[in-house]
Parts: structure tokens; C-alpha cells; sequence
């Protein structure tokens, strides 16, 4: 009511009523179709993630039964056991978390150093600089995966996690590490520069200002810049195949992949699709638990660099 | 420079200079340091090595045979079917690929840019799908997209009236490239999430404006919303455009590139050949026109940016 009461104040003059009713109508016709319509993309969102779930709890044949069977019946939680017996999943599982760990720590700690030093420092060609570092984000990787191939087969590199993990400690020098140096400087920028100028007339010098008092109050960026590389590393799959040949460094998203045409996996046609899934859900769930214990982070970590981007 | 550091600022000059910089000068050199020699290493030597292989023949085993460039003749002679098949498909994929995203993330986004109860709540589950991204939701949907998988489900509720079926989506030649397309609008979140924190930036007093002029509701968003979030649109475009070009992993794991190579991408024929056959010379020759075609895209976008984008403060 207290709706309809302003809005026949907006439309003052001529045939009140009338107009109110029409544009309440509309208004209320407006809504329902706004909720109907974000509520079939959400479910249009979920339902791919919830039909990945239900099937990893189905019995084995079980999975294309029609009419779709959202509830499993039997639920068969024995498929998350089989799948971690029948290889060696919890193997791959520390493979990958401590690639991506280990190239996340690199990636916060050299970033923000170089961040700081063209969000805060003056020194000749920092314009230039700046401006080839933004350009390597546009700069296609596949141009550079041969010769990086090369160049790690060179260090005998190949079938060990380091090239996952090296080009991350090189502050943005990795392909793609760039974005963590844009994403933490815009960051800076909205600092108040007092704070260093004073700490500078105090005597503090540059790397303790950056290590006392930048670093503590870019929690955010880094925190955003440390969800966006873990998850990359989480999910990365093109620099493990290239890289990775052997089954002792295997990550998950290599071992998914083997599995749907080897192992477990039964070959073409006869794929476990419910051992897949659960072996899916595993890869999924730190992934899950990390976006929602740490969701604002990541939305304001996007937003930052997507208006930064005008 | 402030007021305020100008002792510090005449401490530093007391100091020695290095190759006549200030020492604070080469503090900020130093700290930029790290990512100079990443970029040396990891980019820019890759970068200009990758072009003097591609004038070669190299197996990586035994000797580099100089070729000058006859492996890009052999590409753009349409010598080689596969490389050209590559090329329409990519350029298929692309053509929908982005300006589906950027339609779909504009509208959701405008959805949720109304007053609407529970924002968070549904922000998160439209950005879901885009943290699974990889393997595991490139498995996810080889499973939805079979022949009595989710999807067909779906759209038999639709057809069976008519008496048809969805179609074997990733064993037929004509359905497995829309199949990755439909694939790939899922994970619109992180595009919806920019264009959502654009629409936020909309001053209010716009809207009123273009109401007091008579607009309705497709005029506000004909003439005040589209013409503010071109910034947005320009940076997703140009992020979305070179990525795309660059589709590989869902086609790795669905399709392998088949049915009948209709799904074999670039990328994925690159790896093939210079990871699979080894033959390097020839796949970074692919990666380097590859890398033209997406230059050019770029700078079309840039370019044609002059016309369209709106900078407010920038323009009058």
C-alpha cells in the first residue's frame, strides 16, 4: 500500500486513480516476471551441478534411467570410496593442492611487490613498463607454449610441478600473472598516500612501508588475487597436460580426464559415469568451500578490475 | 610531489646515484624487478623464439632445418584441410560464442540490477558455474550432452509433441559445435559480475532525466544504459574475443575435435601437432597466425572502440 501511496503522488494531475492502478499493475506484472526470469536462471545455473551430484550417488547403471531420477535409489555412497580405491585420487588430490598452493603464495607475494612499485614509486620508463605489462594480458599464451615447452625440457624441468609453480614467483612474469599486478596496484591507488609520506619522513624505507603498512591494508586485493590463483591452478589443465606426462605428479584435472577413456573408466560406451562424477565432486569441493567462506572478496576482486578496465 | 616528504626526498639526494638514477629511482626499479626477468624469460624470449621456429623444421630430437617461410605457405595456401577446418570452426565458435555471453551476462545483470530481495543469493548462484570452470565441468557436460543426458531431457519436454527428439548432440557433425556453444554460456558469471558493478555506477539521476523526457523503458535502456556500459562492453568484448580464439580444454575432453574434426579447434590442433607428432616448427607457425588473426581482431576492436565507447568525463 505504502507502494501504491507514492506512486499516485508521482503521478499527480489528470485521472489519478486510473493512472495509479495502470502503472501499479505493471509495476506488479514487472516484478513477477523479473523473479520468474532470475529464478529459471538460477535453476538453469544449479541444475547441472545438483544432476553432477545425485548421479555420483546413483548404483552403477543406474545413471540414464528415464524420467531422470533427481533422488538416487539406492544412494550409493560407497562410489566416492570405490573411486578413491580404485586409483590413486587422494595422490592427485595433494599433487594439485600443493601445485596450486605453492603458485598462489608465489603469485600474492611477487605481485604485490611489483604492484607496489608502479602504484607507488617513480623511476624512469614506469609508464612504458606499465603499459607492456597490460599488454601481455592481451597477448595470446599459445604463442608462447612451444618455446616454454622447449625451455623447460631444457631445465629437465618436464614431469616435475615446476613450471606450474616457478613463473609465478616472478611477479606477474608468468602468462596471465599480469592481471594479479593490475588487480593489486588499483588496489594501492585507492590508499591514502599519507600514510607513506609519513612513514618516509620517519625514516622507514620503501620495502618496510611495503611489507608494515601497504601490505596489511591490501588484505583484500590479495585476498581476491589469492582466490583467483588458487582456483586457476585448481582448474588449469592445459600446462599439466603439456607439462605433466607422468602418473606420479598427475593432477586431478589430468586424472579426469584419463579416467573417461581408461581405467575405472571402462573405455568409450561403457564409461562409469557415477565413479566420474563423484571423482568430480572431489575436484569441485575445495573450490566450492573456498568461493563461499570467501565469496565478497571475489565479487569485489571482478568488479575492481572490470570498472578499472575503462 | 607532496609537501611532505620533501626532507626525505633531499635525504635521497644526498645519496650516491646508480647510473645516474636517485636511489629512490632504483628502489622502484628494483622492485619491479621480479617481473622484468618473468617477463624476459617466460614471455618476451618465448615470444620471439617462437617465431624463429616457426621458420624451421624441428622435431625437438636432432636438427633445426631452416625453412624461411614455408610453413606459413603450407597454412595459408590451404594446403593443410585440417588447419582450415580449424579456422572455421574457431571463428564459428567465436562469432557465437561472444556475443552470446555478452547479451546473456547484460541481461541477468539487468535482472539483478532491479530492487530485487535477495541479490546476494542469486548473484552467487549465477557466478557458481564460472569457478567450476576446466575439467571437471567440461566432464559434467560430455555427460549432460548425451544423447538421453540433461539436456535432451530438457528439450524433449518440448518436442514431444511434435513427435521429435533432441538431437545426438556431440556424435553429430552439424549439433557438436552448437552443443559446446550452449556448453559455454554457463559460465557467463564473471562477465555478468562486471557488467552488474557497471550498471551500479549508473547515476541515478539519468534515469529521471530520460523519464522526464518520455522515455520508456526500452528508451532508458536504448539511451542511457547501453551508451554508459560500452566501456564494459568493450573490455569484455576484446577479453572475450581472445580468449575464445584460444578454446581448447572442453574440446580435449568432449570431443577430441570430432565428430569428422567438426569440433577441432586451433589450439587443439596446435597441441597435436607440436605436442603429440612433435613437430615444432610447424605447430608454433600455427600458433603465430593463430596469434595474427586474434592482433587483428584486436586492433579492429580498438579501432572501431573510437566510434561506439563512451567515456563519461572523456567526451562531452
Amino acid at each position: 500500500m505504502q507502494r501504491l501511496a507514492r506512486i499516485s503522488f508521482q503521478t499527480s494531475g489528470g485521472s489519478t486513480t486510473q493512472r495509479t492502478l495502470f502503472a501499479y499493475v505493471r509495476m506488479a506484472l514487472g516484478q513477477t516476471f523479473g523473479y520468474s526470469a532470475l529464478l529459471l536462471v538460477a535453476v538453469i545455473s544449479l541444475l547441472p551441478l545438483a544432476w553432477m551430484i545425485s548421479t555420483s550417488l546413483k548404483a552403477f547403471g543406474r545413471e540414464f534411467l528415464f524420467p531422470p531420477q533427481w533422488i538416487p535409489n539406492p544412494v550409493v555412497f560407497g562410489n566416492y570410496i570405490t573411486a578413491f580405491e580404485t586409483s590413486n585420487l587422494a595422490r592427485y588430490f595433494g599433487n594439485t593442492l600443493m601445485i596450486a598452493v605453492l603458485a598462489t603464495l608465489g603469485t600474492v607475494l611477487s605481485s604485490s611487490l611489483v604492484a607496489f612499485g608502479f602504484a607507488r614509486l617513480e623511476f624512469f620508463g614506469k609508464r612504458v613498463l606499465f603499459v607492456i605489462l597490460l599488454s601481455t594480458l592481451m597477448l595470446p599464451g599459445i604463442v608462447t607454449l612451444v618455446p616454454t615447452f622447449v625451455l623447460f625440457k631444457t631445465l629437465g624441468w618436464i614431469d616435475t610441478p615446476l613450471p606450474l609453480i616457478v613463473p609465478w614467483w616472478f611477479g606477474g612474469g608468468a602468462f596471465g600473472g599480469a592481471f594479479f599486478v593490475f588487480l593489486i596496484r588499483q588496489f594501492m591507488l585507492q590508499l591514502p598516500r599519507e600514510l607513506d609520506e609519513a612513514a618516509l619522513v620517519d625514516g622507514a624505507s620503501y620495502f618496510r612501508i611495503y611489507w608494515r603498512i601497504m601490505l596489511p591494508l591490501s588484505k583484500p586485493a590479495l585476498a581476491a588475487s589469492a582466490i583467483f590463483s588458487f582456483i586457476h591452478h585448481w582448474n588449469d589443465f592445459l600446462n599439466p597436460l603439456i607439462f605433466l606426462n607422468s602418473e606420479e605428479w598427475r593432477t586431478l584435472a589430468l586424472y579426469l580426464r584419463f579416467f573417461l577413456y581408461t581405467e575405472a573408466g571402462g573405455g568409450a560406451g561403457l564409461t562409469r559415469w557415477n565413479l566420474m562424477m563423484a571423482a568430480s565432486v572431489v575436484m569441485l569441493l575445495p573450490v566450492l568451500v573456498i568461493f563461499f567462506s570467501a565469496q565478497r572478496y571475489f565479487i569485489r576482486g571482478v568488479a575492481l578490475t572490470g570498472i578499472a578496465g575503462r | 610531489m607532496a609537501e611532505a616528504d620533501q626532507p626525505a626526498v633531499q635525504r635521497h639526494r644526498r645519496r650516491a646515484r646508480i647510473f645516474g638514477w636517485t636511489w629512490r629511482e632504483t628502489q622502484g626499479f628494483l622492485f619491479v624487478l621480479p617481473w622484468l626477468f618473468g617477463f624476459a624469460i617466460f614471455i618476451a624470449g618465448p615470444f620471439f623464439f617462437s617465431f624463429f621456429v616457426s621458420l624451421t623444421q624441428w622435431r625437438f630430437i636432432g636438427d633445426l632445418k631452416w625453412l624461411g617461410l614455408e610453413n606459413y605457405v603450407r597454412l595459408l595456401s590451404a594446403d593443410d584441410q585440417r588447419f582450415v577446418q580449424a579456422v572455421y570452426n574457431t571463428t564459428y565458435y567465436v562469432v557465437f560464442h561472444v556475443p552470446g555471453v555478452l547479451i546473456i551476462s547484460f541481461i541477468i545483470a539487468g535482472l539483478l540490477n532491479r530492487k530485487v530481495r535477495g541479490i546476494a543469493i542469486y548473484r552467487t548462484c549465477f557466478y557458481l558455474p564460472s569457478i567450476t570452470t576446466g575439467v571437471a565441468t567440461a566432464v559434467l557436460w560430455y555427460w549432460v550432452l548425451q544423447p538421453n543426458g540433461l539436456l535432451n531431457n530438457f528439450i524433449n519436454i518440448f518436442l514431444a509433441p511434435f513427435g521429435a527428439r533432441g538431437p545426438n548432440w556431440l556424435g553429430s557433425t552439424t549439433w557438436a559445435m552448437p552443443g559446446l556453444i550452449i556448453m559455454s554460456f554457463w559460465t557467463v558469471g564473471t562477465t555478468m559480475i562486471i557488467f552488474l558493478a557497471g550498471f551500479q555506477g549508473i547515476p541515478q539521476h539519468l534515469y529521471e532525466a530520460a523519464e522526464i523526457d518520455g522515455a520508456g523503458w526500452w528508451g532508458k535502456v536504448r539511451n542511457v544504459t547501453i551508451p554508459l556500459m560500452t566501456p564494459q562492453i568493450f573490455l569484455t568484448s576484446v577479453i572475450g574475443v581472445i580468449g575464445s580464439f584460444q578454446v581448447f580444454t572442453a574440446a580435449l575432453i568432449i570431443t577430441e575435435g570430432g565428430p569428422a574434426d567438426a569440433t577441432l579447434f586451433v589450439l587443439l590442433h596446435l597441441y597435436q601437432i607440436g605436442f603429440t607428432a612433435f613437430n615444432m616448427g610447424y605447430a608454433s607457425a600455427i600458433a603465430w597466425v593463430l596469434f595474427l588473426i586474434i592482433l587483428f581482431f584486436t586492433i579492429v576492436q580498438f579501432i572501431s572502440a573510437k566510434r561506439w565507447v563512451y567515456y563519461e568525463g572523456v567526451r562531452a
